[in-house]
């Protein structure tokens, strides 16, 4: 039995057998095999090559393929493929190491591109794409494989790899994946965020995972403590069984409250929406409950769908979400992405700060094409139910109102093209940035809402970064700057009359929902899956306890004795969440 | 059983050069005997067996390689070889190399 500890990034507790998981678009990871297992990885090179000479042998008799010089190049890589000594260095490579076929296979042809690389002549060197292909094919045919074995799953299983695209995460069958454990991966990477809304219990940031586990290994992931246990022992497995079940009674008890108001006992009701990344996860927060869809986060628009997203692929994400919710409330965020992260532009200087950087609607506003494309299609959307946008990363009021007047332009785009859209559409900012935050009160008569992103302002008012190991325990809402500029934003918001939610993880972490009551919160939007949880909390409360709570944490000058005043009032009030 | 190395040096006559599809015909040639057969220029040697290590020996119309052949089928294995690189020019177009494309 081996423990390993990592980052719980979603809640809930998950007991099957293993399956590994590799994929293209990261570097092929070494993993050790058992001694046993040689001979089976031996063997699935062997198919992979004589899948891919007959992958490559009927693209040439492809009556299409004209080209003649593609096939002769095709006749080529067969002909490396039939190359007997290169087979045997494959065969060798996985004997001595105990790696896995793709490692082998990766490991062994890298070497061989590079020795091309390497010679001067640039009619050899450029001979290393060749061989880079042949990869590539007896890659596919490798991981296609296993592809195939996720998709036709038949007993339970926790998916461990390196890391998992979004891509890979989508397409797990619910019904057999049970949980996700990555070696790679943060908080907030998409393994994160997809678990936490597939409501699956996933640890990341695990460091070496897979050369620990064998084909048959059981594992358990404890997304609650970070941990995941490899082949437990009997007493564990017994342990893990019972808390299990505790946890999904749990779950069962919160699942009931789905249609009861998120309302105090004291009747002052709450608005609780969901945070999507994805229009699919909206029927997910309507079925856990939340009332709307309070931030849909653009971005995976762009990060995912392979080729850059068109006009008509934001409207259709935006028309699905919406779908859901016709009624209610549905803001959608424009883009936040840095041109760091997005995958087709053309590279250009890397920034040395790119977090502090041309992103986000600093991006947009500088490239006018993509940001008005995304804002037509939002306008679009707009008459099928209630939209309403919002621009992130505002730092000004100059800002808001070039967004502002971008959007008058493209609405007058569309009254040329008779294309109907609501002239009355919320337009609301993220206060994520102290600028913002500071100036609320500039900002309040020219916004239709606020939402506080929780997650950016403490980074840039602590001056933190969360994901920095070194450092990420300094990063904490209940520091007394983070709870007085939270207070100085509602107070701006209230005054102004204008609607005010908190959008951060904040809004889901159970001890500071009392807090953020107390203060004047009245909606939250968060991870679907943590709706019925907060729900649960909110309907346990007094309204006059939370403001009681706020104002005593006005008064405290360090974030530890704001933390345990929070942790011991929450204890009281729900002993049996806490 | 007459074991020697044979050994015979070609000049490449063909436009385009020894690339990958006149690779590949030596290639297939040599598999069809039972000897040995080593290509090599000042620099390199390959098995001429061999498509991985054939790369390395790409080059372009002028330029000379040397083969050598042990087994009692190297002299008919290096005739057939010399026949293909000087006398059929692996089947392509004779004469100067074209400007090579300039790279983009």
């Amino acid at each position: 039995m081996e423990i390993r500890k990592g980052i719980g990034v979603s809640s809930g507790v998950a007991i099957a057998r293993c399956m590994v998981v590799d994929s293209t678009d990261y570097r092929i990871p070494r993993r050790s095999i058992l001694n046993s297992q040689r001979g089976r990885e031996i063997l699935r090179v062997r198919k992979a090559f004589a899948s891919a000479i007959r992958e490559l042998s009927s693209l040439t008799s492809n009556k299409t393929l004209e080209e003649s010089k593609i096939k002769d190049i095709f006749a080529v890589h067969t002909r490396f493929l039939r190359d007997k000594s290169f087979r045997k260095r494959i065969r060798d490579f996985i004997d001595k190491e105990q790696v896995t076929a793709e490692y082998a296979v990766s490991a062994i042809l890298r070497e061989i591109a590079s020795h091309f690389e390497g010679i001067d002549d640039p009619y050899i060197s450029e001979r290393a794409a060749d061989i880079y292909d042949i990869e590539r094919r007896l890659l596919k045919q490798l991981l296609g494989k296993v592809k195939e074995d996720v998709e036709h799953l038949r007993d339970e299983v926790v998916i461990v790899a390196h890391d998992l695209t979004p891509t890979q995460t989508a397409s797990f069958n619910r019904t057999f994946v049970k949980g996700f454990a990555t070696e790679a991966g943060g908080r907030t990477s998409h393994t994160a965020i997809i678990s936490k809304t597939m409501g699956l219990p996933a640890v990341v940031a695990l460091g070496d995972l897979t050369s620990a586990l064998s084909a048959e290994s059981m594992v358990i992931i404890d997304g609650n403590r970070g941990v995941v246990v490899i082949d437990p022992d009997e007493e564990t497995l017994r342990q893990y069984r019972h808390y299990a079940q505790q946890v999904s009674l749990f779950v069962h008890q919160l699942d009931e409250l789905k249609d009861k108001p998120a309302e105090t006992k004291d009747g002052v009701k709450i608005q609780l929406l969901g945070n999507i990344e994805f229009p699919e996860e909206s029927a997910i927060v309507r079925e856990k409950g939340g009332e709307g869809i309070g931030l849909y986060r653009t971005e995976f628009l762009y990060l995912y769908g392979g080729a850059e997203p068109t006009e008509e692929d934001h409207y259709q994400a935006y028309a699905e979400a919406v779908k859901v919710f016709p009624h209610e409330p549905v803001v959608i965020r424009t883009m936040d992405l840095g041109a760091d992260k997005m995958p087709h532009t053309i590279a250009r200087d890397p920034e040395a700060n790119p977090v502090l950087g041309l992103r986000s609607i600093r991006y947009c506003l500088q490239n006018l094409g993509l940001f008005k494309m995304q804002l037509r299609a939002i306008l679009r959307a707009s008459v099928l139910g209630d939209v309403r946008v919002m621009f992130p990363l505002i730092t000004n009021l100059q800002e808001l109102r070039q967004a502002k007047m971008i959007l008058r332009d493209v609405m007058e785009d569309l009254d040329e093209f008779a294309v109907p859209y609501n002239a009355k559409m919320p337009v609301g900012i993220m206060i994520e940035t102290p600028s913002s935050a500071l100036t609320a009160n500039h900002l309040a008569p020219e916004s239709d809402f606020f939402s506080i992103g929780t997650n950016d302002l403490i980074q840039y008012t602590l001056a933190v970064d969360r994901s920095n190991q070194h450092v990420s325990t300094l990063f904490s809402a209940a520091e007394p700057a983070i709870v007085r500029i939270l207070r100085s934003v509602i107070h701006d918001a209230g005054k102004a009359g204008i609607g005010l939610s908190v959008c951060g993880e904040v809004a889901s972490d159970p001890e500071y929902i009392m807090l953020l009551l107390g203060m004047g919160v009245r909606t939250l939007s968060l991870a679907s899956p943590m709706i019925p949880e907060i729900k649960k909390i909110i309907r346990s409360v007094h309204i006059e306890d939370c403001n009681m709570l706020a104002r005593r944490v006005a008064t405290l000058d360090s974030q530890r004795q704001i933390k345990n005043l929070l942790r011991d009032t929450a204890g009281q009030i729900l002993p049996d969440a806490f | 059983m007459s074991y020697e190395d044979h050994e015979i040096e070609v000049e490449i006559k063909n436009a385009q050069g020894l690339h990958m599809r006149p690779a590949l015909q030596i290639v297939e040639l040599a598999g069809e005997f039972n000897s040995s057969i080593t290509v090599s220029n000042e620099k390199e040697s390959a098995d001429a067996k061999s498509i991985m290590q054939m790369m390395k020996m790409l080059t372009t119309y002028g330029n000379k390689l040397k083969f050598s052949a042990a087994g009692h089928d190297a002299p008919k294995a290096l005739e057939e070889i010399r026949k293909l690189v000087e006398e059929r020019l692996f089947d392509e177009p004779p004469g100067k190399p074209l400007e090579r494309a300039s790279k983009d």
